[in-house]
């Protein structure tokens, strides 16, 4: 009993350090930016050691709906897009290069590191080598010439093509139709497959919010007084690609340690049972891979979400079609030393990963304490 | 009489060993935080640096120099710096706005009229240079160490005389006449870098066409920026981007200039560090290799930017800085670091006509510098805070892309008038 009360005294003790320093560094430091956003400080204001105002959610509307923050909607629209992209691009090929690899080929350990080289680059390095291979007059547009083809002629990451318009004005019918989406699939799921009344509660809800959009209540909460097109910019496919070339051996990897995992008898049971073998993928492999797919996610979904030096590289800092938040970010808070807007941004990115990553967490501390 | 010569002999051994001692006097860290970390720049430093030890070998020089985005990474550093209450004993600033808007209008330099006048730069120093730099007070917060100017056009004369063009005088003459005939040919008419080099075109267009009075006007207030004059230079930009090459984005500055020496393209704005890469990079002769104006309608007009030093606030070893900018400003600096690094000194006395110190290209520039009016660049610092510089480069950007002239005037306008331009 003594003893046990002891390591816990300890126990506490060796944590605190660190409960501390995360306290301030961590979370003091996220509070303190989340203040910033809210008061119009620059650096004006605190080289001649005024205190900054409080100017409420201000930055926020600005972003959302001021004439000149066009940029942070194109840099949020962008982001969407390339995360969308660049998780499902780094997912296919990493699963199918494991796959491959799985296959107890010669050399496996060869084609292994080969794949994984590119992680070892920064993405500094990735940029300018891809922004060579892009350059629409001398890369990978020369390629086919080497076999007596015309050039090609996509602009990569110089491209200003858009595709999907619409209308900024329209963002918040768009973002309530996504959730009504998003809440009847869950409701659908939850009604069919679990077979629980409280599915059909939400689908009621959802039925709810659509005619709530569909009489307009969506509609009115636009804030913008002129139409502002965007849409996904075709530049967005280079920067995916670079990336997507970066982290797709990362992502092999982890499939690659997943397959390893699945003993062989499994396959071998399901064999017996007539399962073709891509029925065994499908049935056996695949679902025991999940878990890997959304740790994957989650560590591809981070990446791209605050993704900087590539696209800084890439697109020499004010390239609109390849923008991202995180650039922006730097600029408003240091090249144009508004503080205040600068930490607005910060908090928007910081919003959207934690809208990645704290359902994972949460999971996962879950299913750590039914254990 | 033997007495009063053996006095001045005595005496002028005394004053000259005074003067040995505060030589000597000069002492500690001085710490010199600039962006110059590569080519020219960074030998012109150098070539201070070394100069500046042999005078006063107690001196510890610290170069502190922070590399990238052409200065924005630089500035932030300095930023974070300035507010922790941790400066450097000496700072690279543009001259103009980027220094007056902020360190200044803050309190945080220190006035320098005492350097001036003790070293006698009050005469030496262009008066539209002093005017530039002096505030409504009085003072001055720094010391130029070069001059550049922003609006030349580049081309290679023998091309032009192949393509039959001659160089325009005016942007309607080169979106009307000269371009047509160019395309023709199947030459690029002009070419253009990323995103910076778009808003250092934009500046030399607004100020042919606007000329230089109504593009001063812009940054005190007596220009309205949605004035159709205004409106009519973003379309004047947009031809002009019509006929650019399409992948300015792809570009930097140095590839751009590069097609024009090379003969894919005619022309090329620039500032005169372009003169530098020219000469030196690509190892062409003045005149021949390649040539140079002033940008369309701007003859008469040097629209300059310059890099100088201040001394501020809470400097930890504000002696030393005293010595350094006491330095720089004079025509022995000058001539050390503006032959190296490529521009023009900001000194009347430097050896402006020693033809192995500075080519025929800033021969002819000082001509224009001792006798334009002058005006100052937007994409350099000069006329506009960081924050309106921040802004409007997103301007140029969406205008590059959706090239609206209307609304992009009008986004600038609203930026002016956010960001404090002409109030």
């Amino acid at each position: 009993m003594g003893q046990s009360k002891r390591d816990r005294v300890i126990a506490i003790a060796m944590l605190m350090p660190t409960v501390i320093l995360l306290a301030i560094f961590v979370y003091g430091f996220i509070g303190w930016t989340g203040w910033t956003s809210l008061t119009n400080s620059n650096a004006m204001q605190r080289l001649s050691q005024q205190p900054a105002q409080y100017i409420g959610l201000d930055n926020y509307t600005n972003l959302f709906s001021g004439l000149l923050n066009n940029r942070f909607r194109i840099d949020l629209v962008n982001t969407v897009f390339f995360t969308l992209m660049f998780i499902f691009f780094s997912l296919a090929i990493g699963l199918l290069l494991a796959i491959l690899i799985d296959q107890k080929i010669k050399g496996e350990g060869i084609f292994r590191t080969i794949f994984l080289f590119p992680m070892a680059l920064s993405f500094v390095v990735t940029g300018v080598v891809w922004k060579w291979l892009f350059n629409p007059s001398s890369g990978i547009n020369r390629l086919p010439e080497l076999v007596g083809l015309p050039p090609g002629n996509f602009r990569w990451f110089i491209s200003q093509d858009r595709w999907f318009e619409f209308n900024w004005q329209d963002f918040p019918v768009i973002v309530a139709w996504f959730v009504v989406a998003l809440v009847a699939v869950i409701g659908a799921w939850l009604l069919l497959k679990r077979r629980t009344q409280i599915g059909a509660f939400i689908l009621a809800g959802a039925i709810l919010i659509s005619t709530w959009i569909l009489v307009g209540g969506a509609a009115s909460l636009n804030i913008m007084d002129r139409p502002e097109k965007h849409g996904f910019n075709v530049a967005l496919f280079a920067l995916v690609l670079a990336a997507g070339w970066q982290m797709v051996g990362y992502t092999m990897a982890m499939y690659l340690a997943g397959l390893r995992g699945i003993s062989e008898e499994l396959r071998e049971a399901c064999r017996v049972d007539g399962a073709t073998e891509l029925g065994v993928y499908r049935h056996v492999v695949l679902p025991l891979l999940a878990p890997i797919t959304l740790s994957a996610i989650i560590i591809l979904g981070h990446i791209s979400l605050k993704i900087f030096d590539l696209v800084y590289v890439m697109g020499g800092g004010d390239n609109l079609f390849i923008d991202m938040p995180g650039i922006n970010m730097f600029f408003t808070t240091f090249r144009g030393q508004e503080f205040g807007q600068g930490a607005a941004i910060a908090m928007i990115m910081l919003i959207m990963v934690a809208v990645v990553i704290i359902p994972y967490l949460v999971s996962s501390l879950r299913g750590e304490s039914k254990r | 009489m033997n007495k009063k010569v053996l006095f001045f002999v005595l005496l002028l051994v005394s004053l000259s060993l005074f003067a040995v001692a505060s030589a000597q006097d000069v002492s500690g860290d001085l710490e010199i935080f600039s962006w110059w970390t590569g080519g020219g720049e960074a030998a012109g430093l150098d070539a201070l640096i070394a100069r500046f030890s042999e005078m006063y070998p107690n001196v510890n020089i610290i170069n502190a120099a922070v590399a990238g985005g052409s200065g924005v990474n630089a500035r932030a550093v300095l930023t974070t710096r300035m507010l922790g209450g941790d400066p450097p004993d000496t700072f690279q600033v543009h001259a103009g706005q980027e220094l007056n808007a902020l360190w200044v209008a803050a309190g945080l330099m220190q006035p320098l009229n005492d350097i001036y006048t003790a070293n006698g730069w009050m005469d030496q120093f262009p008066q539209g240079l002093l005017d530039l730099i002096t505030d409504d007070a009085g003072n001055i917060y720094v010391v130029p160490v070069n001059i550049h100017r922003s609006n030349v056009m580049w081309y290679v004369p023998g091309n032009l005389e192949n393509w039959g063009v001659t160089v325009p005088t005016s942007w309607d003459e080169f979106v009307n006449v000269t371009c047509p005939a160019l395309l023709a040919k199947d030459v690029t008419p002009i070419t253009v870098g990323e995103n910076w080099t778009q808003i250092h075109l934009w500046e030399s267009v607004a100020l042919g066409v606007l000329g230089e009075e109504a593009y001063n006007g812009l940054w005190d207030g007596t220009t309205a920026w949605t004035s159709p004059e205004v409106i009519n230079v973003f379309e004047t930009l947009g031809k002009v981007m019509d006929c650019a090459n399409d992948d300015m984005n792809a570009l930097s500055w140095q590839d751009a200039s590069q097609r024009v020496a090379n003969g894919e393209a005619a022309f090329n704005i620039m500032g005169d560090w372009a003169a530098g890469y020219f000469l030196v990079d690509l190892a062409l002769e003045p005149g021949v290799g390649f040539g140079w104006a002033a940008s369309p309608g701007t003859a008469g007009v040097f629209m300059m930017l310059s890099d100088t030093f201040g001394l501020p606030l809470g400097a930890p070893n504000p002696g030393a800085v005293t010595a350094w900018l006491s330095f720089l400003g004079t025509a022995e600096a000058q001539d050390l670091f503006n032959p190296v690094k490529g521009s023009l000194p900001a000194n009347t006395t430097a050896d402006i006509s020693n033809p192995d110190l500075y080519n025929a290209y800033f021969q002819s520039a000082y001509a224009d510098w001792t006798s334009n009016a002058i005006a100052g660049s937007l994409a350099h610092g000069l006329v506009a805070a960081p924050a309106f510089q921040n802004g409007f480069s997103s301007i140029i950007a969406s205008f590059q892309a959706d090239r609206d002239a209307t609304s992009a005037a009008a986004n600038a306008a609203v930026l002016a008038l956010q960001t404090g331009i002409g109030g």
